[in-house]
């Protein structure tokens, strides 16, 4: 019930502002066209370096948004309400990182393979790099998730975000990027794409928990 | 375990640590000049490597001592959260920036070895990479500890992201073993024996424990210094 509610009412409240992930997807897309206007348009160097860029560019997307995701309920005391309920913390930080998910990761996903065919990713490739980025980004939520519950209120908490999250989403990168690269070299992106599936259920299975410790210790 | 309960007391540990401060500098001044001495006067020179195998007594030490900081760093945070141990949340933030300089220790020793062995400064390797991810791990706890205007937030802050990152540290190490692999295995512990000739390996066992007795050291040192500067922000408040 309450999940759900939840849930809906973050989608809601991006549903009637829709620039902010306008904004993130713009940002996805100006940072991937970057590469080529730095590095030249050699289309052989850009369909090797096009997953690397892609999953780092998706990373800094999904980043972006995380600052609001708890701070906008800290400060109009949603979060104390949050925090009374009769219902389990962990739930409702799950469900704030499922609507962050769906406003980010998701649609990140659908776009990513329109800017790799503009890479010169072959089809096969498009296709694994829209997969690993599915089972991969809530791993990113989820992480980006704890970073802006343990820097409620802290000052310059931007740049604190970005330092706690890069670190942590390493395993994430590694193998979403290398699950495309299988593909272009002909290994099979299986294993890769099932590391990944365990790396995003081992963070569902266990950060919700930290994240709830978080806003507890935040809303004392 | 009663040990620890009885030093959760800051003024008792106080004390403890001011007697046993002295006695503990001593040790370690001693046993780092014996260490260094054996290390890079007495210890022969490496068939193929020749003398630059003597980084390798600060380089291994330092790196084995800032993993172990960071769990340890992880075991303080858990004592904090779990029994709200009252010297726990002192003593992270005097071991924090302690493990930081020896995993930079590490890095820079490594870099500078890493030049006449392998021709350059900086490789991407899984063993350099993976530490260079725990040194960013360190900052972020060191940053996150001091971003509260109320310390006692940032320690619970800093605690909680130091038992994720403990949890993630095997999970990061693997993942860049996987993206990629030039440094050497290790050499000490493995099946079979050391393959370090005894000769080099007991100077660097040495080495090790003298180092250890410094991070201990400056860790005791430490939490005496946050321990007053915390009663004089008390202090302060109620003036």
């Amino acid at each position: 019930m309450g999940f759900a509610a939840l849930f809906l009412r973050d989608l809601r409240l991006v549903w009637r502002r829709p620039g902010d992930v306008a904004v993130v997807l713009a940002f996805f897309v100006v940072a991937t066209v970057l590469f080529p206007l730095g590095i030249g348009p050699e289309s052989n160097l850009l369909a090797r370096i096009a997953a690397g860029v892609l999953w780092a560019a998706a990373l800094f997307a999904s980043m972006l948004s995380l600052d609001r995701l708890f701070a906008a309920d800290y400060e109009d005391g949603a979060l104390d309400l949050l925090l009374l309920a009769p219902w389990p913390l962990e739930l409702a930080a799950l469900a704030k990182c499922a609507a962050h998910w769906g406003v980010t990761g998701l649609p990140l996903a659908v776009l990513a393979p329109l800017i790799g065919a503009a890479f010169g990713l072959d089809d096969r490739s498009l296709l694994v790099l829209a997969l690993t980025l599915l089972v991969g980004t809530p791993a990113l939520s989820l992480i980006g998730g704890l970073a802006a519950a343990l820097t409620l209120g802290a000052r310059r908490s931007g740049a604190l975000l970005a330092l706690l999250v890069l670190p942590l989403c390493v395993p994430t990168l590694i193998f979403g990027a290398s699950a495309i690269e299988a593909t272009a070299t002909g290994e099979g992106f299986w294993v890769h794409l099932t590391i990944l599936g365990a790396l995003a259920l081992v963070s569902l299975a266990t950060l919700p928990w930290a994240i709830a410790a978080a806003l507890r210790q935040a809303g004392e | 375990m009663a040990a620890l309960h009885f030093l959760a007391n800051p003024a008792r540990f106080r004390r403890f640590s001011q007697r046993v401060l002295p006695a503990l500098w001593s040790v370690t001044a001693l046993a780092l000049a014996i260490g260094l001495y054996w290390g890079l006067v007495i210890a022969p020179p490496d068939y193929q490597q020749g003398d630059t195998v003597r980084i390798m007594f600060l380089h291994v030490p330092t790196a084995s001592l800032s993993m172990a900081g960071y769990l340890l760093l992880a075991a303080l945070g858990a004592s904090l959260l779990v029994w709200r141990h009252p010297l726990a949340a002192l003593m992270a933030r005097a071991t924090a920036p302690v493990g930081a300089t020896y995993a930079a220790v590490c890095l820079i020793t490594g870099s500078l070895w890493g030049r006449p062995m392998w021709g350059t400064f900086w490789v991407w390797d899984a063993r350099l990479t993976s530490f260079l991810l725990l040194f960013f791990l360190y900052l972020g706890h060191i940053a996150l500890n001091r971003a509260y205007d109320d310390p006692e937030r940032g320690d619970r802050a800093a605690a909680i992201l130091a038992v994720v990152g403990a949890i993630n540290v095997p999970i990061i190490k693997f993942s860049v073993d996987w993206w990629n692999t030039l440094h050497q295995p290790d050499s000490i512990m493995r099946i079979g024996g050391p393959s370090i000739d005894p000769s080099l390996l007991w100077p660097l066992f040495w080495m090790m424990g003298a180092l250890a007795l410094l991070f201990v050291a400056l860790v005791l040192v430490r939490t005496e210094t946050e321990i007053d500067r915390r009663r004089l922000e008390i202090a302060e408040n109620e003036g």
